[in-house]
């Protein structure tokens, strides 16, 4: 049993970050709202436009989700892949946006086997804009990136709660914005 | 549904191998197959369905362990699960960009080995329409073993394990087609292999959304 008793909320433009040591269950937290996985006791629900969701399959359609691995298929480009996740999630097209605001505008046309693990994390951040959802997942978001890699991921999750956003960031570094903090 | 299925066919076409290595499979065992059993073409044709039956689905299985698999391990499948689309038609824009990147390519190269076998017409006319109703099925049944050995290493040498037995009436079925055409007898074991093939792609995405679910919270 990984956690007992934990219960916490998260209101609508607020940053949540998930901290703890390697192990605690930062990463199984993020499944359990994702829908992942299912509590053994207990709910997790996501109250949007006054309508309760609790199934967790429901629940997932609400969800922008970065995990451990970035989702870059090699063979793609870097567009490729954007457009895919734009058409699959019938969010429109704001490729172009996402590119510049990622920094990958000079990338776009690259295939992903030739990515960093840096870029392949700000193409993860390229595609929760994409996405276009409320609730955004994040796991380690700042892995692997630079400073100014670091600086845009920032950013992002900040510009996406001021619009109005929940972001839940299991992170071992610190945002350095105004977050309510969850130590497991 | 539809960016799925392209998006999967974009990548075996770019990645090539998997498919080619059917084709390349299937193209190998119809032409050893003659080369083993001799000159004898009334022999021969006799075979014919079955060889070129199970040779073509084993071509297909060789694919399908990565159905699943690479798109779990980069991490994919976790932002495609959470997309607007069930589990249910995920498997089934799996199992379709499976079909035209491996089942399709294998019926249409399927005249041209049935040649080597001494296959009269109408016998080839028969093999073709019977890998063309019956190869989904090969993709549907597969996509269930696929599914529940996404997250086992080496989980390519379980799924033949899982996937053939389940997979024998469609080869009976197949092989049946061209005998009867062979024999010249009328409608022979098609309805039965349509009617298989129908209730696999009908069935086959329930049970293997169910396989990746249970997949996806391990």
């Amino acid at each position: 049993m990984l956690f007992r008793e934990l219960s916490f909320r998260v209101e609508a433009g607020r940053v949540l970050s998930v901290e703890g040591a390697n192990g605690v269950g930062k990463t199984s937290l993020l499944r359990l709202i994702a829908g992942f996985l299912a509590p053994a006791d207990g709910t997790i629900s996501l109250q949007t436009n006054g309508v309760l969701v609790v199934d967790g399959e429901e629940r997932g359609k609400y969800i922008g989700w970065l995990g451990h691995h970035d989702a870059v298929k090699p063979q793609m480009t870097v567009r490729e892949i954007l457009q895919f996740y734009a058409a699959l999630y019938g969010s429109g097209s704001a490729i172009e946006s996402a590119l510049d605001a990622a920094g990958l505008a000079r990338l776009s046309d690259l295939p992903g086997q030739y990515l960093s693990a840096g870029q392949k994390k700000r193409v993860s951040l390229a595609r929760l804009l994409v996405c276009k959802r409320p609730l955004w997942l994040m796991d380690e978001p700042l892995a692997s990136l630079d400073t100014a890699g670091k600086k845009i991921a920032v950013g992002l999750i900040e510009a996406h709660c001021a619009a109005g956003g929940i972001a839940v960031v299991a992170t071992h570094e610190a945002l350095g914005i105004n977050c309510e903090r969850l130590v497991l | 549904m539809t960016a799925l299925i392209l998006r999967d066919v974009r990548l075996a076409a770019r990645a090539g191998g998997s498919a080619m290595l059917a084709l390349a499979f299937f193209a190998a065992v119809a032409t050893l197959v003659p080369l083993g059993v001799g000159a004898d073409l009334r022999l021969l044709a006799r075979i014919a369905g079955g060889v070129l039956w199970v040779a073509a689905m084993l071509a297909a299985l060789l694919a399908l362990d990565r159905l699943f698999q690479a798109d779990f391990e980069d991490g994919s499948l976790d932002v495609i699960a959470l997309a607007p689309l069930s589990l249910e038609k995920t498997s089934f824009a799996k199992i379709a960009a499976h079909w035209l990147t491996t089942g399709l390519p294998l019926t249409v190269l399927s005249p041209l080995l049935a040649v080597l076998f001494g296959l009269p017409a109408q016998a080839i006319g028969a093999l073709f329409i019977s890998l063309l109703i019956g190869t989904p099925a090969v993709s549907a049944i597969g996509a269930i073993g696929a599914g529940l050995t996404l997250s086992i290493r080496r989980g390519g040498l379980i799924l033949p394990l899982i996937v053939l037995p389940l997979l024998s009436p469609a080869v009976i079925f197949g092989a049946g087609t061209v005998l009867s055409a062979l024999d010249g007898l009328r409608n022979g074991a098609l309805p039965l292999l349509t009617a298989f093939s129908f209730a696999a792609c009908v069935l086959s995405p329930f049970a293997t959304a169910a396989a990746v679910r249970l997949n996806l919270g391990s």
